[in-house]
C-alpha cells in the first residue's frame, strides 16, 4: 500500500508549521521520511538544502525530532540518556544546555531518576529534550502534547515559541487543533497521503469556516438584505452565518439602517476544526 | 569517532549496569561445566599426551563462554532497542553505519573477553594450566569475539522478534559451539565426524585458543587464524552491506 503519493511541500526557514490531518493520513510517515527513517520509494526530501539521503550527516544534524511513540531506554536516567543523545551528534560537553533543556521542560528534579520509573508524560518530556540535545535548526515535534498535563503544555509551547523566536522552524502534528491555530503560520491537511490543503492559518480559517453570529434583537423578524445566511430563527433570537469577517460590518450596518436594536451579540470565531472536518471528512 | 565511542559507551553502559545477569551468570555456568563435565570424564577420556582432561576443558569453555556472550550481546541488544523502538535515537543521529557496526562489535567483543576472563580467572584455581603462548590465545579470543559479536548483529537485524532470535542461538549457535570441540579433541572422533568438525568455523577458533595454553592442536593454528579472519571479514562485509541498505532498520 502506499502511505504517501505526491506530497509536496516547503516549510520556510524560521516558520511554524503545522502538519494536521486523521489517524493514518501519513504525517508520521512525512516525518519518518524527512528524518531518514524511512525511505521513500521515490521523491527525496531536504532539511535546509541537505539531501537526507546523500547528506544525511548534515541533514540530521540539522533536524531534531520528537517521535510520536512514547519511546526510551531503560537501562538509564534521564541526564544519562540526555548525554548519550548528545554523543551521538558528536557533541561532547553540553551540559549547559541540558541543565536548561531540562528545566524548561520541568525535568530537572527527575534528572537522576531512571526512565523506567517515570510517568508517560514525564516520558513524553525527556524525548522533546532529546530532540534539543544538539540544538538543532529545525524541530519535529510528532504530536508532543498528547498525554501531557496542561502545565506541561503551557510550558512546552513557551518554550517552543522561545526557540521559535530564536530562529528556529518548528514542524508540529497535533490532534488538538486549538494549538496549530494559536501557534502555526501556516497548515499543511494531509488525508489518504495527500495533501488536502496547504495555507496560512488565517487563510485556511478564513476561507472555509465564516463567523456564526448569534444576535438577541428588539423586536421578531430580520430586516432583508442582511449578508450571509440564517441558520436558526427563534423569536427575537437568531443565528447568522456569514462566510467571511468582512461581512459582519455589513451586517452590523444593515441593521442600524433597519432602525433594530441589539440586545445582545456573540461573535463565534473560525475555528480549525470545521475547517478540519470538512476537507478531511467524508462528504455528509 | 565521538559518535562512535558515545554509541559504544552506551553498549557497554547496557551490559556493566546488569553485570550479575551478563557477567556473573555465564562465569557461574561455565564453572557448573567444568565441575560436572571434569568430575564425570576425568580419566576416561585421553586427550593430548601429558594433559589432564580438567586441564584441557578450561580453555574450551573459556572461548565457548568469549564466543557465546559476544553473540549475546550484540543480538539482544539490538533486537530489544528494535522491539521497544529506543533504536530510532541511534537512527535519528548523524551515525554512520560503519560507526553504528564498529560500536556494537568492539562492545560484543569486550563482553565476550570480560566473561572469558572471569571464567579464567574462576576456573584456574581447580587445574593446572600452562600457558604456552599467550599471543595465540590473544588472538584467537579477541578475533572469535569479534566474529560472534558481529553474527550477534546480523542476527538481531534480522529478526524481528525474540523467539527468531532465540531459534538462531539455539540452532545455530550452541550446537556448533557444541560440537567445536569444547568437551573433547576431534581427533578422538569418527573419522565421518572428523570431516564435519572442520566445517565448522567455531572448532578453529576453540582449537587455536587452546593451542595458546598447550602447544597442541588438532589443526595449525596459523591455517586455524587464517579462517577464522576470514569468517570475520565474510561475516562484517555482510553485515555492513545489511546496515547500509537499512535493511529492516530503515524501512
Ligand atoms: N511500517 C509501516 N508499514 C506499512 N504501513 C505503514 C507503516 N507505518 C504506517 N503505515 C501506514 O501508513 C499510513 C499512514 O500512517 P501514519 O502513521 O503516517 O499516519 P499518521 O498521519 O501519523 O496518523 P496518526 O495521527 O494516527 O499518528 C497508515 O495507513 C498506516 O497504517
Ligand atoms: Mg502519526
Amino acid at each position: 500500500m502506499r502511505a504517501l503519493a505526491g506530497v509536496s511541500l516547503a516549510v520556510r526557514e524560521g516558520e511554524f508549521f503545522g502538519l494536521l490531518g486523521p489517524n493514518g493520513a501519513g504525517k508520521t510517515t512525512l516525518i519518518n521520511v524527512i528524518a531518514g527513517l524511512v525511505r521513500p520509494d521515490s521523491g527525496h526530501a531536504r532539511v535546509m538544502g541537505a539531501d537526507v539521503a546523500r547528506e544525511y550527516r548534515r541533514a540530521r544534524r540539522l533536524l531534531g525530532v520528537v517521535p510520536q511513540e512514547l519511546v526510551f531506554d531503560p537501562f538509564f536516567t534521564v541526564r544519562e540518556t540526555l548525554r548519550l543523545q548528545a554523543g551521538y551528534y558528536g557533541l561532547r560537553r553540553n551540559d549547559a544546555w541540558i541543565d536548561e533543556v531540562m528545566h524548561h521542560l520541568d525535568l530537572t528534579a527527575k534528572a537522576d531518576a531512571n526512565m523506567r520509573s517515570l510517568s508517560g508524560g514525564m516520558k513524553r518530556r525527556v524525548l522533546v529534550a532529546q530532540a534539543l540535545v544538539h540544538k538543532p535548526p529545525v524541530i519535529v515535534l510528532d504530536e508532543p502534547t498528547a498525554g501531557v498535563d496542561v502545565e506541561l503544555r503551557q510550558g512546552l509551547w513557551q518554550f517552543v515559541r522561545r526557540l521559535n523566536r530564536d530562529g528556529h522552524s518548528i514542524v508540529l502534528t497535533t490532534h488538538y487543533l486549538e494549538e496549530a491555530e494559536a501557534h502555526c503560520q501556516r497548515i499543511a491537511m494531509l488525508k489518504d497521503g495527500r495533501i488536502a490543503a496547504l495555507d496560512t492559518t488565517r487563510n485556511l480559517l478564513g476561507s472555509f469556516s465564516g463567523l456564526e453570529v448569534r444576535l438577541h434583537l428588539d423586536r421578531d423578524g430580520l430586516p432583508a438584505g442582511l449578508p450571509g445566511r440564517v441558520l436558526a430563527a427563534d423569536g427575537t433570537q437568531f443565528r447568522l452565518r456569514l462566510a467571511n469577517p468582512a461581512d459582519l460590518e455589513a451586517a452590523l450596518a444593515r441593521l442600524r439602517e433597519a432602525g433594530v436594536t441589539i440586545r445582545e451579540m456573540e461573535v463565534h470565531p473560525p475555528d480549525l476544526e470545521e475547517v478540519f472536518l470538512r476537507l478531511t471528512g467524508r462528504p455528509s | 569517532m565521538m559518535r562512535f565511542a558515545t554509541l559504544c559507551t552506551k553498549e557497554l553502559l547496557r551490559f556493566f549496569k546488569v553485570s550479575v545477569q551478563t557477567v556473573a551468570a555465564p562465569v557461574l555456568t561455565a564453572l557448573l561445566y567444568l565441575v560436572i563435565f571434569g568430575h564425570a570424564l576425568e580419566g576416561r577420556l585421553q586427550v593430548y599426551e601429558g594433559v589432564r582432561y580438567t586441564s584441557f576443558l578450561v580453555p574450551g569453555l573459556v572461548m565457548m563462554s568469549v564466543l557465546q556472550n559476544a553473540f549475546a550481546n550484540s543480538s539482544s541488544s539490538l533486537i530489544q532497542s528494535k522491539i521497544t523502538g529506543n533504536i530510532v535515537f541511534v537512527l535519528l543521529a548523524p551515525i554512520s553505519y560503519v560507526e553504528f557496526f564498529a560500536a556494537y562489535v568492539l562492545a560484543a567483543l569486550v563482553r565476550g573477553i570480560v566473561v572469558g576472563a572471569g571464567v579464567l580467572v574462576v576456573t584456574v584455581w581447580f587445574v593446572e594450566l600452562r600457558l604456552e603462548a599467550p599471543m595465540w590465545v590473544l588472538a584467537f579470543a579477541l578475533l572469535g569475539a569479534a566474529l560472534l559479536g558481529a553474527l550477534g548483529l546480523i542476527a538481531g537485524v534480522l529478526s524481528d522478534k525474540i523467539d527468531q532470535l532465540a531459534a538462531f542461538q539455539n540452532f545455530v549457535i550452541m550446537p556448533l559451539t557444541f560440537l567445536s570441540g569444547v568437551f573433547y579433541s576431534i581427533h578422538s572422533l569418527p573419522p565421518f565426524w572428523q570431516r564435519l568438525s572442520h566445517a565448522n568455523p567455531f572448532f578453529y577458533m576453540v582449537d587455536g585458543f587452546r593451542y595458546g595454553f598447550f602447544g597442541v592442536s588438532d589443526f595449525p593454528p596459523l591455517a586455524s587464524l587464517a579462517i577464522v579472519a576470514g569468517f570475520l571479514l565474510v561475516v562484517s562485509l555482510l553485515n555492513l552491506g545489511l546496515l547500509k541498505a537499512g535493511y529492516k532498520l530503515r524501512s
